[in-house]
């Protein structure tokens, strides 16, 4: 049985211990990009870079914060910023979220998209999170040990 | 100089001549001047010489398409009595990016003759022109009777120019700043309207960036009893917007600002009710950031829209489809592609009257997005609204098989303007080029007077838009056509085009040849990044003499390619004001 492959990380399923996915993905950047195309005026770019306050839940705080996901390029600035706000947990060296008094204690970054389900943190690329992202929740959760 | 000079009748010699005496010139006049057309208005002049002087003296309104095609003194010398001029300058593709800085198109040389010939001008419309702030303020000082200052894609000014409008242009109705690449140094400008000045019905400052002083705004609302179009920037919160909108429930026309405010209960009513006052709304945009929790508060209103602008808010599927059936009116629609195809069911659904839409890319730069809408989005559309005949579409994918149905469904389009966003894409279900999608649009809509095209394309669609489409004005060609026939196809059929704008097309010498008979009766031809050379403009501008060819050149291209050339008809011969990268041929 390897538990492994079922463990719950930060990154791509099958990545193993790689680190949380950033904003950039490989994927963007193949085609050099065109002047003028897609034929869009100027003051119509950018619409998607306002503001996007979401809800942030953490289980175990007394209430919420909101942050604004425009604000951040990728996850791993996401969850700096969280740490910050909360301080109520810290990155372990097996790249976890996990509580600072009591270390067996972890957090699940999970976030509710658009069409309302739960889902785990880091699938996806950035900015398809960013934008199907309607809020946050940091669920706790005591690893079981098999 | 009296403004409304009468010519004197020479009554002998009428009654000498052989026919009967023919209408009185001032009844002539009368008459002309309930045609208001522009066209029309051309054409009388073509009648005969009694007809040509009486346009001349009774004409008050004037468009010239391309600010280059005339000179101002020209004008001047033949009509005597304009109060209405709308100018356009730069080719159209300088929206992209596509032209460079300080190409021309300056307003200023117009204005000096203006001032002199046309003391009461009273009104300037223009589009893609050059405009300084020394412009402005010789504007706002030289024509006392000035009502209407309209400026969409201009650039050049700055917010100090608007003061100058703003403190000396006394009798102004309308001041309407749209799109424009300008220098916002602080919102002052709109306290510069006295507190004595009261005319103003339109107000449109929705693309300035700074804050206004909201209590000058607000009572300047207050005391312009007249105001029918009142359109704000996104620095104005919704409860400013509420206090404006009970200040002037008599608007027609509403551009919000900011919908991202936090409102407790007795706001949102209070908003709600505001807008519910406003009887004779037909018109909403701004909307910025809105979102499902504010967005109800326009409900009260939606009855009666028929223009509703939502390209600035990022909504999804969802909430329009709950706006939407609050619109059973709307006539013209324009939203982000973030509503995706299933937001564009809603609206095949709910707005049976619609006769416009356009879909704006929300991220179009960005190639991992794997949302936006797609060919469903626009089939439903069309299956809803039959009397669609406007449609603006940003795309990443599409199918022959779709677009067939979507002109079946609405055959009377008028300008289709399909923008599949990655260049030269074919259909993606069967492989296909897009040749027959845009063979049925000029096949089915008879009446099709503009078109632009993508995707995948040969000839073959060339062939069809030569062949069928007779009333196409406007062409839009990019990154498609295999060889000069395509080029050649057009330029031999379509024979209404008047505006032919292509770029990155395989297109040579011998297709811009091609067209040679038909130039002059077109108001301009832009090519750029095709197969052109040096040598082919100088060709064309040898054989033709009476239109301008100018190419702009590329700095690190070879000295015989003609990288951006862009021919036009007139009357004055090659421009004078030429910057240094425009070779006039």
């Amino acid at each position: 049985m390897n538990y492994e492959e079922t463990e719950l990380t930060l990154g791509l399923p099958g990545r193993g211990t790689k680190r949380l996915l950033s904003g950039e993905a490989t994927t963007k950047g193949d085609k050099p990009m065109v002047v003028g195309w897609p034929p869009v005026k100027e003051h119509r770019k950018g619409i998607t870079m306002s503001r996007r306050y979401v809800k942030v839940a953490v289980d175990g705080a007394p209430y919420l914060r909101k942050v604004d996901l425009q604000s951040y390029g990728n996850y791993d600035e996401l969850l700096s910023a969280l740490q910050e706000l909360f301080g109520c947990f810290t990155e372990s060296d097996e790249k976890k979220l996990v509580d600072c008094v009591n270390g067996t204690l972890e957090y699940v970054p999970t976030y509710e998209d658009k069409d309302g389900d739960w889902m785990l943190l880091g699938d996806v690329p950035w900015k398809m999170f960013a934008q199907s992202c309607k809020r946050l929740r940091l669920m706790t959760r005591t690893p079981s040990i098999c | 100089m009296d403004p409304v000079r009468k010519r004197t009748k020479d009554l002998s010699k009428s009654v000498d001549s052989a026919h009967l005496a023919p209408f009185p010139d001032e009844v002539l006049e009368k008459v002309l001047s309930l045609v208001k057309s522009h066209k029309d208005r051309s054409s009388v002049s073509l009648v005969c010489k009694d007809w040509y002087n009486a346009d001349r003296w009774s004409r008050s309104k004037i468009f010239i398409g391309n600010c280059y095609s005339v000179s101002p003194e020209i004008v001047a010398r033949r009509f005597p009595n304009i109060r209405s001029v709308t100018l356009k300058g730069k080719p159209r593709f300088s929206d992209f990016n596509l032209v460079p800085q300080n190409w021309g198109a300056d307003i200023h040389s117009w204005l000096v003759v203006f001032a002199q010939v046309y003391p009461f001008l009273e009104e300037l419309r223009l589009k893609r022109m050059v405009v300084s702030d020394e412009s402005l303020e010789f504007l706002a000082n030289s024509f006392p009777g000035f009502k209407v200052l309209s400026l969409l894609s201009c650039d050049g000014f700055s917010t100090d120019g608007l003061k100058a409008i703003a403190t000396h242009c006394k009798n102004l109705t309308e001041l309407d700043i749209q799109e424009n690449g300008i220098d916002d140094l602080g919102g002052g400008w709109l306290s510069c309207f006295p507190e004595t000045f009261v005319s103003l019905e339109v107000l449109n400052f929705a693309s300035l960036n700074s804050d206004v002083t909201f209590d000058a705004l607000e009572r300047l609302v207050s005391r312009c009893k007249a105001l029918r179009v009142l359109k704000v920037n996104k620095h104005i919160s919704l409860e400013q917007i509420q206090k404006l909108l009970l200040r002037a429930p008599q608007l027609m026309e509403v551009g919000t600002g900011s919908f991202q405010q936090e409102l407790v209960p007795r706001q949102f009513a209070e908003l709600e009710t505001a807008f519910g006052s406003c009887k004779n709304l037909h018109t909403l945009s701004g909307l910025w950031e809105a979102s499902s929790v504010y967005l109800p508060v326009i409900y009260p209103a939606c009855a009666n829209l028929t223009y509703l602008n939502l390209s600035y808010a990022t909504l999804q599927s969802d909430e329009l489809s709950k706006l939407l059936p609050n619109c059973s009116n709307l006539r013209r629609l324009w939203v982000l592609d973030t509503v995706e195809d299933k937001g564009l069911e809603a609206v095949g659904s709910s707005c049976p009257l619609l006769e416009e839409l356009r879909v704006f890319p929300a991220d179009p730069f960005d190639q991992d997005m794997v949302h936006g809408v797609t060919e469903s989005g626009f089939v439903a559309v069309s299956s809803g609204c039959r009397k669609l005949h406007y449609v603006l579409y940003f795309c990443r994918q599409m199918t022959n098989a779709a677009v067939a149905t979507i002109v079946k469904n609405c055959p009377d389009f008028t300008h289709f303007r399909l923008c599949i966003m990655n260049p030269g894409q074919a259909d993606y279900l069967t492989n296909d080029p897009m040749d027959e999608a845009f063979g049925a649009v000029v096949k089915t809509c008879t009446k099709l007077q503009r078109l632009a095209v993508s995707g995948l394309l040969t000839d073959k669609t060339f062939e069809y838009i030569g062949k069928y489409a007779k009333n196409l004005e406007t062409l839009s060609v990019a990154f498609a056509g295999s060889s000069d026939r395509g080029m050649q196809s057009v330029m031999e059929g379509c024979p209404k085009l008047r505006k032919l704008e292509i770029r990155d097309c395989p297109f040579g010498n011998e297709a811009l040849l091609s067209g040679l008979d038909k130039y002059e009766s077109m108001r301009s031809l832009w090519m750029s990044a095709c197969n052109l050379t040096m040598n082919g403009c100088r060709q064309l501008a040898k054989n033709m003499p009476r239109l301008n060819v100018e190419v702009i050149k590329d700095e690190e291209s070879d000295d015989s390619e003609a990288d951006k050339v862009y021919v036009y008809r007139s009357v004055v011969g090659p421009r004078r004001d030429a910057p240094p990268f425009v070779l006039t041929l």
